[in-house]
């Protein structure tokens, strides 16, 4: 066992410092799990990421191609701020592109519950790729952000259907193949 | 103050320092020396002086530790007054680490106390290193994980791979939310880390977004309203303006609107003060749990100074919410701790001339390592990202550059693999007849 006073070491004093290195605020295990995570991102066909900055991997732009169901053929970037206190906090996630959606609302903020209150940090970025994907496939009208979206699509699947579609043409989401 | 009057204070010191007893420690030797180095030798840093930190000096140096530091970039605050007993109201606005320190050497005479206004992410590796033990009263993760890893990483070993045990400085951490807190004693490398068990913190409470946004039931559903959904649709304070919970217009604002929130959906109990305690995540701080925990640590801090009794091994967790629950138990290291993990920097012996793809080559064929599409970066900076796509391609010019013009010699690169549970360090050295065993 450690025994502190039999060690009699004579502690240097802040005065006679020579080596003046300043360090870093950042600690390497949080560098070393957002490189991990990052360097495993699965995006798959539906998804591509950009980093605008490769020396800077806490911001980036996830974008989402749905290949199937109301969402088909649109693009959606989703911009990613990962905080210092990641993984012990959530990263923040916007969508940057207008889509007409129950879970998403007019401001870009999503509705997706381990992007908040069920986060834990055993859970990854990819977590939540996934989790983005779903939402195109399957909206969840119980709980709702853009309420109209969300009555619209459980009263009238088709009014809700040319609604998305509309969206998707104004906001310049539609990317043609 | 008289001689007569000191000599008494330290009459329990010597009580417990001269004398064996039925729980000291087995290497327990009753001694003046004890003494000697708790006040001659022994240095403490005080990470804090907040409500846990002045409890803490207090206790620190009411116990017989006579050199002591207190750091914190905070001033004192009027609301601080009430449980932060050494700030004073013409304090108000002053640093907490100079008048802490201050107070303390104006009542206890002979102590040698030094206060640094100052964040501690600025100071530098030496400035800890001059110390023999560091109590933490901090409140944030981030700040604690920080402490833990430069502890961590001021541990020397000797040739022969052993612990130098002169280079480990113990981490006393104390904490507290409310009615709850906890204490624990972190031995840098040998006992579990603070990163070890990270996933323990129970994570800041948030809402659902649609129920702050359509079916609202209580007060904080309302503020976070305000707050999250109405402030960046409106912008009250300008474009781009962030929610400050200092500043009494933006708290107002949010307030006002929480209010109107609440009556439209008969929610009762939104105020000013659960405003800005909703904002700004407070919560209420105890002054007695800040005490408990801190006499806990000064406690520990006591005990491992001396071997009077064996130190806590190593977390205690203490809740006064309903009547009063205290356990004690031993968190476990992590072998694959990223702060703490027994691998050490795996040393890599390179030639300057090698190529980036040179040394990823060199990698995949390790047979310890066991990687097949490592990405590498070096103090932050991209090297090679093996994915995803957009990063490999922003990255694999390098993969034709010599080494010697990406690296410096003695560096430390990331390694991370799908191979690899947590990444792994290396450490590049250049050996101008290194050869690639192909």
């Amino acid at each position: 066992m450690l025994k502190l006073f039999s060690l009699k070491q004579k502690k240097q004093s802040a005065q006679e410092q020579t080596e003046n290195k300043t360090s870093s605020n950042k600690t390497t295990a949080a560098e070393l799990r957002l490189q991990k995570d990052i360097s495993e991102l699965d995006t798959g066909k539906t998804l591509s990421v950009y980093f605008p900055d490769k020396n800077n991997i806490v911001e980036f732009i996830v974008y989402c191609k749905p290949d199937e169901g109301i969402y088909k053929y649109g693009c959606f970037a989703f911009r990613f701020k990962i905080p210092p206190t990641y993984p012990h906090d959530p990263p923040k996630v916007k969508c940057e592109t207008k889509v007409f959606h129950p879970n998403i609302d007019e401001e870009g903020n999503v509705c997706l519950n381990i992007l908040r209150e069920d986060w834990k940090p055993i859970l990854s970025l990819n977590a939540i790729l996934y989790g983005l994907q779903y939402l195109f496939l399957e909206p969840n009208p119980d709980d709702p952000l853009n309420k109209e979206a969300a009555n619209l699509y459980r009263d009238n699947k088709a009014a809700f259907y040319a609604q998305v579609q509309r969206s998707m043409r104004e906001s310049g989401a539609y990317y043609s193949r | 103050m008289s001689q007569g009057k000191d000599e008494g204070k330290l009459e329990d010191l010597y009580l417990i320092t001269l004398r064996n007893g039925p729980f000291a420690h087995e290497s327990f030797s009753p001694s003046e020396d004890l003494l000697n180095f708790l006040w001659n030798e022994c240095k403490v840093l005080v990470v804090g002086a907040g409500g846990l930190g002045c409890e803490l000096l207090k206790d620190l140096a009411l116990s017989g530790f006579r050199n002591i530091e207190v750091i914190d970039l905070d001033v004192v605050d009027v609301t601080n007054l009430n449980r932060q007993f050494l700030f004073r109201q013409q304090d108000v606005g002053k640093p907490k680490a100079e008048v802490a320190a201050a107070f303390i050497a104006k009542r206890i005479s002979g102590i040698n106390i030094k206060g640094h206004h100052a964040n501690i992410y600025d100071q530098p590796r030496e400035f800890y290193k001059q110390f023999n033990l560091v109590v933490a009263g901090l409140d944030s993760i981030d700040a604690r994980r920080w402490l833990n890893e430069t502890l961590i990483d001021l541990v020397e070993t000797n040739d022969d791979g052993t612990i130098d045990v002169s280079t480990v400085i113990p981490l006393i951490d104390g904490g507290t939310e409310g009615f709850r807190g906890q204490a624990r004693v972190i031995i840098p490398k040998m006992s579990a880390c603070f990163e070890c068990n990270l996933d323990l913190f129970p994570p800041q409470i948030s809402y659902p977004l649609c129920t702050i946004a359509n079916t609202p039931r209580l007060p904080e559903h309302c503020i976070e309203y305000a707050s999250v959904i109405l402030w960046p649709q409106q912008q009250p304070f300008g474009a781009g303006t962030k929610v400050d919970g200092d500043n009494p217009e933006h708290v107002k604002w949010i307030f006002e609107r929480a209010q109107e929130r609440a009556n439209q959906f008969h929610i009762q109990g939104v105020t000013y003060r659960l405003s800005q305690g909703v904002i700004k995540h407070i919560i209420p701080a105890v002054a007695s749990t800040n005490a408990i925990v801190a006499a806990s640590c000064a406690n520990e801090a006591f005990k491992l100074a001396t071997y009077i009794a064996n130190p806590l091994n190593n977390y205690m967790l203490y809740n006064g919410e309903s009547g009063v629950y205290t356990y004690a138990f031993e968190t476990e290291r992590r072998e694959e701790c990223p702060a703490c993990g027994r691998a050490q920097p795996k040393k890599i012996c390179v030639s300057p001339k090698w190529t980036l793809a040179d040394l990823i080559e060199v990698l995949r064929e390790d047979t310890e390592l066991r990687v097949k599409s490592p990405s590498l970066t070096v103090s932050s900076r991209a090297l090679y990202y093996s994915s995803p796509a957009s990063l490999e391609q922003a990255t694999k010019e390098n993969l034709p550059q010599s080494l010697d013009c990406l690296l410096e010699e003695g560096c430390e690169i990331f390694l991370t693999d799908p191979a690899l549970p947590l990444g792994r360090k290396l450490q590049i050295f250049f050996h101008k007849c290194s050869k690639k065993n192909k």
